[in-house]
């Protein structure tokens, strides 16, 4: 274990700014993506359907 | 679309498994929404494991203090950017020879996580760099190589979807993925290449790692970590596309109903 306590664990040896920075970026940024990517699955669907008002009645 | 005596619908999933069966966009639609949450599962075991190692049990570095622990997210992020150009480049240029609209469509999907991983690298590179070089930013030819990656992709992005054609934005789209792949062995063979700020290779395939092995486990149990994530977030892209784009096919109409109606 490196870390006597949490303070110590978030000031990474004086570094905590540059390190939290880094993983705080990837941390945004790999919840962002995958949260827009199923926006835009939902978006797509709901345009689909409406494309399609009623299919049964198409047959 | 159906041949004549056969029935359209659900049947198709009975017909054998060949080598393409999964380009048919229906069919990878399917296998893509088995695969992404496994690899959401694997993406975040691997990533809590590698953070695990990482701060707790990998030990401070005797040179760079804490500093460091930035390599676990900084050479994954690297890595999966030059890798994901290359898988881009690939697909796009099968998509183009063998006019493959799945292989197309996965090209433009893996970009803006190609993209992601690219600004990653540089943005985590910066934070490292302010507190060991004393800079943010250098005009070094990695660094350099890298920030020309990143335009790339964001030129592809542009390109593909400016040309309201899809089939010509494709094309567009391939060229450009496929010319610009010259830029990632020079990303790669920069430091050797070119006397730079940035440090050689930490890990290769020829010499032993110059690293302490815990630090090692971190880093690579992360950059699967970051390979099962572009493989779910792609795979959500890819599936999504293919739904905008097929939105007249039969198979998309009653999906689209079946998700309202449920």
């Amino acid at each position: 274990m490196n870390w006597g306590s949490a303070s110590e664990f978030f000031a990474m040896g004086g570094y905590g700014f540059y390190v939290w920075a880094s993983y705080g970026a990837a941390a945004v940024l790999m919840l962002a993506e995958p949260l827009l990517a199923a926006h835009r699955h939902r978006q797509a669907l709901r345009q689909a359907a409406q494309d399609h008002p009623s299919l049964n009645e198409a047959e | 679309m159906t041949a004549p005596g056969t029935q359209p619908g659900p049947q198709v999933n009975a017909a054998p498994l060949r080598l393409f069966t999964f380009a048919a966009p229906s069919r990878f639609y399917a296998l893509a929404g088995w695969l992404v949450p496994v690899f959401w599962v694997a993406a975040v075991v691997l990533a809590a494991v590698s953070l695990y190692i990482g701060f707790f049990v990998a030990p401070t570095d005797a040179t760079q203090g804490d500093a460091y622990r930035i390599i676990f997210i900084h050479v994954p992020a690297a890595w999966m950017s030059m890798l994901l150009y290359l898988v881009m480049a690939f697909w796009a240029g099968i998509g183009w020879a063998f006019n493959a609209r799945t292989a197309s469509m996965l090209a433009r999907s893996i970009a803006p996580t190609g993209a992601m991983f690219t600004f990653l690298a540089l943005w985590t590179g910066s934070f490292w760099g302010k507190p060991t070089w004393g800079t943010y930013w250098v005009w070094d030819a990695r660094l350099t190589t890298e920030l020309i990656l990143l335009f790339l992709y964001l030129g592809y992005i542009a390109l593909v979807n400016a040309i309201d054609d899809v089939k010509r934005g494709d094309q567009a789209g391939a060229l450009l993925a496929l010319v610009g792949s010259v830029n990632v062995p020079i990303i790669y063979f920069s430091v050797k290449w070119w006397n730079t700020l940035h440090q050689g290779a930490t890990v290769s395939m020829t010499a032993a790692p110059k690293m302490a092995s815990t630090m090692l486990t971190a880093m690579l149990l992360m950059t699967l970590a970051c390979w099962a994530y572009a493989f779910a977030v792609v795979f959500m892209r890819t599936r999504a596309l293919m739904i905008e784009r097929d939105g007249h096919a039969r198979w998309v109409a009653e999906l689209a109903q079946r998700r309202i109606t449920a």
